[in-house]
């Protein structure tokens, strides 16, 4: 049992649990994607073995957690974490405050396909509201980058 | 590391598959309900992740209730033995009520009226997706909980079962869009489609004439139609109604009865002809 081999499944587990924890009224609107966020520190950190199948199955997991139809949040994950896939890079060499508006501009990306998918199969109507985690997560970006990359870095994970 | 020579396909050709395949889960389960066989397993396969979220709050529950003040607790009791007395002496009137009207059905011919086994659920997760108002329960097929069952709180007509799980089951409320209940008012048994608006706190009541007797502060029980809800258990109350001769119909809005946004124990309904048989777990 070595813990370095499963660290990555264990910090996207975590994100999960996150992602589904009740909270309170008045905070619920503004939490975070997690499991976006750490799907793309994974992406731009190790692209050979966190990419668009593991988004896939992590938006699957999304889709029965959150009750939506399968395939909602599997189409958008896969849609973003290929774009940080294809240009990991690029956006390595970026700041953590570059890489947050990049992070910021395609959880806003998922959110609108996650919202557009939703649309299609129901009217539903959209509220600028659902955009206020699209801000949480660019806020909490840095702090998740700095976390993962110690954990990367102190089990030698590659 | 490797990145140069990487195995498999490449990861646009990825991604397209990833895509494909999305769209055809979405079109086969939202279409074709494919998965409702398999929902079961796959609802299973996420309950621990479910159990391992709703912990911390189950811990501060817990130690809130295990520091909660003597005083309250008196308090508390006193107010539910007042409860329990005023609801004895309404459950006594009950009683012969139903014997009479049971003696009635009787005389009439009807068939009478059936008592509907119950068990009470604990609310474990409100879903935090903004398009869908859905909560968790923590009961699930292990305890027979089945697809379409009734789902009440202690006020009224909160929802119904939309998946099943082992041990937990989701439950889609009267306020989802998708969502309606066929009603009928107390007062004058006129027939009405309650749909969900989207929000906790409104029920919109479609294709009523403006001809129709409805008026502010109508109470609307369920319907029995449709065979999904049994009669009789209040749903909403009418707040509003707007009688706009320019458009077809009147706009009726409502407030559900059940406290949609502070569910906590929530009542299952096993009617006469459910296919499933509650199964109660041993005490103690």
């Amino acid at each position: 049992m070595n813990f370095r081999n499963y660290a990555i499944a264990l910090s996207i587990i975590a994100a999960l649990v996150l992602q589904i924890m009740p909270m309170p009224a008045s905070v619920d609107p503004f939490r975070p994607d997690w499991v976006f966020l750490v799907l793309a520190y994974w992406t731009l950190a190790l692209p050979n073995r966190v990419n668009v199948g593991v988004a896939f199955i992590n938006g699957l997991l999304l889709d029965i957690l959150l009750g939506t139809a399968l395939g909602v949040h599997s189409f958008a994950m896969c849609s973003c974490i290929f774009v940080l896939a294809a240009n990991y890079q690029r956006l390595r060499n970026y700041s953590v405050w570059q890489q947050s508006v990049i992070v910021g501009l395609l959880a806003a990306l998922y959110h609108l396909i996650v919202f557009w998918l939703q649309y299609l199969l129901t009217d539903v109507n959209f509220l600028f509201s659902y955009l206020w985690p699209v801000f949480t997560s660019m806020a909490l970006w840095p702090w998740i980058f700095s976390l993962l990359r110690k954990v990367r870095r102190q089990l030698r994970i590659t | 590391m490797n990145t140069i020579f990487t195995r498999g396909p490449s990861i646009t050709i990825r991604l397209v598959i990833a895509l494909v395949l999305s769209v055809v889960l979405i079109v086969a389960d939202h279409r074709f309900d494919a998965f409702s066989s398999s929902k079961v397993y796959l609802n299973s396969l996420v309950t621990p992740l479910q159990y391992l979220a709703s912990l911390p709050e189950q811990m501060l529950s817990a130690s809130a209730s295990r520091l909660a003040s003597h005083q309250r607790l008196l308090h508390e009791n006193r107010e539910l033995v007042k409860q329990a007395t005023l609801m004895n002496e309404k459950l006594q009137r009950y009683t012969i009520l139903q014997q009479e009207n049971n003696r009635l059905r009787k005389l009439l011919g009807s068939p009478v009226r059936q008592d509907m086994q119950k068990m009470i659920a604990e609310l474990m997760a409100v879903d935090n997706n903004p398009f869908s108002h859905q909560i968790v329960i923590d009961k699930g097929a292990i305890h027979g909980v089945y697809e379409g069952q009734s789902v009440l709180d202690s006020k009224g007509i909160a929802g119904q079962i939309l998946d099943v799980g082992t041990a937990t089951s989701r439950v889609l409320l009267i306020a989802d869009l998708t969502h309606a209940i066929p009603v009928r008012i107390e007062r004058n048994d006129v027939r009405i489609i309650a749909t969900g608006a989207g929000r906790l706190d409104e029920l919109l009541l479609e294709h009523v004439p403006h001809s129709a007797d409805v008026q502010e502060g109508d109470v609307l029980i369920s319907s029995g139609l449709g065979n999904v809800f049994p009669e009789g258990y209040p749903v909403a109350k009418i707040t509003s109604i707007v009688r706009d001769e320019g458009r077809p119909f009147a706009q009726v809005r409502a407030e559900p009865m059940a406290q949609l946004d502070r569910l906590k124990y929530l009542l299952l309904l096993w009617p006469e002809n459910a296919p499933k048989q509650p199964v109660f777990a041993e005490e103690g």
